[in-house]
């Protein structure tokens, strides 16, 4: 600055402040600063969604595919058989002997289980086949390990054995994702599908797709009169229906759900009413709860708030001079209401369908609590996963399923209608 | 602007001093976080266990309830952030996170003799000690009906369980494949001893399966051990199976009018293991020490009829500690109670609960 002040600035045409640094230089300093700052404001919210959000369906993706049990535990008997098993046969001797010297290393550090745990999905019985066998090699059997392993069981003289290890050793696997889809690996490595008695999952995804559809196409019915009315009515009434609207949506997801359960079990207060009048017998009581309609009534009252506001946001922003001229220019009530208000209140249905959807998708407290044995949803599965059977490969992989499909269908949504036609409001 | 930043530098201060308190907090108490299964349960080890051990040492345990799920054993020792010192578990839990290395190994050459200097090893009901967990009691699948359903012709057998034609109304049955399935098989007339060998066929399950369609349709499933004396108060069911402490709970002290059978029970260890490197795994082995005592074990039988792990402690069980209801005819292995009853197989479970429970959700959902 000092030498700036001093010396007068060259006259070469270029446009400078009245330090004579160049204009440009000074304003590309003064926009880089506020990028800084803006950037500076947006970083901590950038890093929370880091953290909380994309790093945890990043990891949840992985555990998908990720698979080191076998190579961490016995790696030089899986490299040994993918080099020298032809499939059909029993291994040689070799195998065993590697297999032996792991066994036993991994049974002193009490790891071993985990190795039959992870075969033990693949095919029932092979946890304990493991720890069996490597408790009794590593306290009492001797070399030549063939025939030890074989005389402890004969399952170790079987090729299907060896296969499964075989295709359970890869670093990533598909096998979780085949589960996920009632599929999996047969002992030769063919994909095949799961016994029927089985076979579940499929089925649940069909059924949270449609019972998340149904739930949307009731919340649409029920909440656009509502909204309706929000919007037109006079201040003072509609005042009060919207305390009416939202003070649900301000109580504990919990509560609501177990007054639905107080409401519609057979010894409730609805089966109650209706015993009391007469159209039911005491014998006759209806079955509400506990099954999917239960399911289907409660996601559906304890989702309709969202549905109601994007709705009645929009139709706030709907001038009634539409309605007006539509009547003027000859069009009968119902008439202008449909061609004419309808329409423009599609975007806040759009938004509030696709937010009901992909909030019903990924429900889970509510058809836990009043499903029964028919109205559980896929996510009351990865939460089995999670928590009982500790599967947490096969809870990925059902997860990121889940996900994909809501992806696949905002991404149809968008075709169709267009995400930039949505409104909140 | 002046008095924002002295009221800043005070909130400053106050937080300060608020984070070095609990840092010290932290150092100096003891606390031992220790895991069950809350409701009636919970309360027999506060009343035996919990409370005379922190009269005793000075340390404070806080009681955290669960509903049996381990998962969280699992993802504490994966993150390498436990918090559960101490955790009441089954036993097929106890031997698989056992053998994935999830708990702490025990001395169990260290559990105190019983009064007469009998080892504890011998003093304990065979299997009942394990490398990692020691058992604290014996509880049992019963199924109870509500009296005054049946008042002429009540249920006395397993296979009245799943005879909705004679015995009509809701079951109550928790929503898991062990002890479903067993208690299925001895209905239809498969003796204890070889349930398991029948359920290790596929034509076995199959036959399992094929009793509870029976009944498939008048279920209303349970997940939690509060929930079947409720389902039974409520009218929801007129029989459910249920573990026989909360039966008797709700019998002794609500004085519901509901009654046990015995026949075809299905019984199992529920046992304490130490997650492994738990904060304070020392003070957890003694907790542990403390609460498998003789007179601990006999203590905490008084308020709940679950059956202690010690030959020991049979002799020094008295009368309920509330309802004065002498003890010994409601547990589980009184003889007239243990005529024709199951030990759950844990090893059978280890293999085939991941099938088996696939199963038996596929056949939920159908």
């Amino acid at each position: 600055m000092a030498t700036a002040e001093s010396a007068a600035p060259p006259d070469d045409g270029i446009l400078r402040t009245n330090d004579g640094v160049p204009l440009k230089t000074t304003l590309r300093r003064v926009n880089r600063r506020q990028k800084m700052v803006a950037l500076g404001l947006v970083l901590p919210l950038f890093l929370f969604i880091l953290v909380t959000f994309l790093a945890p369906i990043g990891m949840m993706l992985f555990r998908a595919v990720d698979n080191p049990v076998i190579q961490e535990q016995i790696p030089r008997t899986v490299a040994l058989l993918n080099e020298t098993w032809d499939g059909e046969s029993v291994p040689d001797d070799a195998v065993f002997d590697v297999l032996a010297e792991e066994m036993i290393q991994q049974y002193k550090v009490r790891e071993i289980a985990k190795v039959g745990t992870r075969l033990n999905y693949e095919q029932g019985g092979l946890r304990s086949l493991i720890t069996k066998t490597a408790r009794n090699i590593a306290h009492r059997a001797e070399p030549p390990w063939k025939d030890a392993f074989i005389a402890i069981d004969e399952r170790w003289g079987q090729p299907e054995t060896w296969g499964i290890i075989q295709n359970a050793a890869p670093r990533y696997t598909l096998s979780f994702f085949l589960a996920a889809l009632d599929l999996r690996y047969d002992w030769q490595g063919n994909i095949v599908e799961q016994p029927e008695y089985e076979q579940i999952y499929v089925k649940m995804f069909v059924r949270t797709m449609w019972i998340s559809g149904l739930v949307t196409v009731l919340c649409v019915a029920l909440g656009f009169p509502v909204a309706y009315l929000l919007a037109t009515l006079p201040m003072r009434q509609s005042n009060i229906l919207m305390i009416l609207v939202l003070l649900p949506f301000w109580t504990s997801l919990l509560v609501r759900t177990t007054s639905w359960i107080v409401l519609l079990q057979t010894e409730g207060v609805l089966n109650d009413i209706m015993v009391w009048i007469g159209i039911l017998s005491d014998e006759g009581r209806v079955q509400m709860i506990y099954n999917q309609l239960g399911t289907i009534i409660a996601m559906t009252h304890i989702l309709l708030p969202f549905m109601v506001l994007p709705i009645y946001s929009v139709m706030k922003t709907i001038s009634p001079s539409h309605m007006r001229a539509a009547r003027s220019l000859g069009a009968t009530p119902p008439r202008a209401f449909w061609d004419v208000y309808v329409p423009q209140t599609l975007p806040g249905i759009g938004a509030g369908s696709i937010l009901v959807f992909i909030l019903s998708v990924g429900y889970y407290i509510t058809p836990a609590l009043v499903g029964g044995r028919t109205g559980q949803l896929i996510s009351n599965f990865i939460a089995y996963h999670m928590q009982k059977s500790l599967n947490w490969g096969l809870a990925a992989a059902l997860g990121a399923l889940l996900l994909l499909g809501v992806l696949v269908l905002y991404w149809l949504y968008n075709r169709l209608i267009g995400v930039d036609k949505m409104k909140f409001g | 602007m002046i008095e924002l930043k002295k009221h800043l530098r005070g909130t400053l201060a106050a937080t300060c001093a608020l984070a070095i308190a609990a840092a010290a907090g932290n150092a100096q108490a003891e606390d031992l976080n220790v895991v069950s299964w809350g409701g009636a349960y919970t309360k027999s080890q506060v009343e035996a266990y919990h409370n005379p051990w922190m009269a005793e040492t000075g340390h404070n345990i806080n009681s955290i309830d669960y509903d049996g799920n381990v998962a969280p054993v699992k993802a504490q020792v994966e993150s390498g952030n436990v918090t559960w010192d101490v955790v009441d578990v089954e036993l097929s839990d106890a031997v698989r996170l056992c053998d994935e290395g999830l708990l702490e190994l025990v001395d169990l050459d260290d559990l105190p003799p019983a009064a007469d200097g009998t080892p504890a090893q011998e003093d304990f009901i065979e299997g009942t000690l394990h490398a990692c967990a020691v058992a604290s009691i014996i509880w049992t699948n019963i199924y109870a009906y509500d009296e005054t359903q049946f008042p002429d012709n009540p249920p006395t057998t397993i296979a009245d369980l799943f005879d909705v034609e004679n015995f009509p109304g809701k079951r109550g049955l928790r929503k898991t494949a062990k002890a479903n399935l067993e208690m299925a098989l001895m209905a239809d007339g498969v003796p204890p001893a070889e349930v398991y060998d029948v359920l290790s066929t596929p034509e076995g399950v199959d036959r399992a399966f094929a009793v509870l369609d029976r009944i498939k349709d008048d279920v209303v499933w349970w997940e939690t051990g509060a929930q079947p004396p409720q389902m039974l108060a409520d009218g929801e069911v007129s029989m459910a199976t249920a573990y026989n402490g909360r039966i008797f709970n709700a019998i002794a002290v609500e004085e519901k009018p509901f009654k046990i059978v015995w026949h075809g029970q299905v019984w199992d260890l529920d046992l304490f293991v130490i997650p492994k490197d738990a904060p304070n795994k020392e003070l957890a082995w003694e907790f542990i020490k403390f609460a498998t005592r003789t007179e601990q074990l006999a203590a905490q039988a008084e308020w709940i009829s679950y059956g202690p792990a010690r030959q020991s402690s049979v002799p020094l069980i008295g009368k309920h500690a509330e309802a004065g209801i002498e003890m010994g005819p409601h547990m589980p292995t009184a003889p007239e109670n243990f005529q024709y009853a199951l030990q759950n197989d844990f090893l059978f479970w280890a293999d085939h609960a991941d099938e088996l429970n696939e199963r038996f959700n596929a056949w939920l959902a159908q």
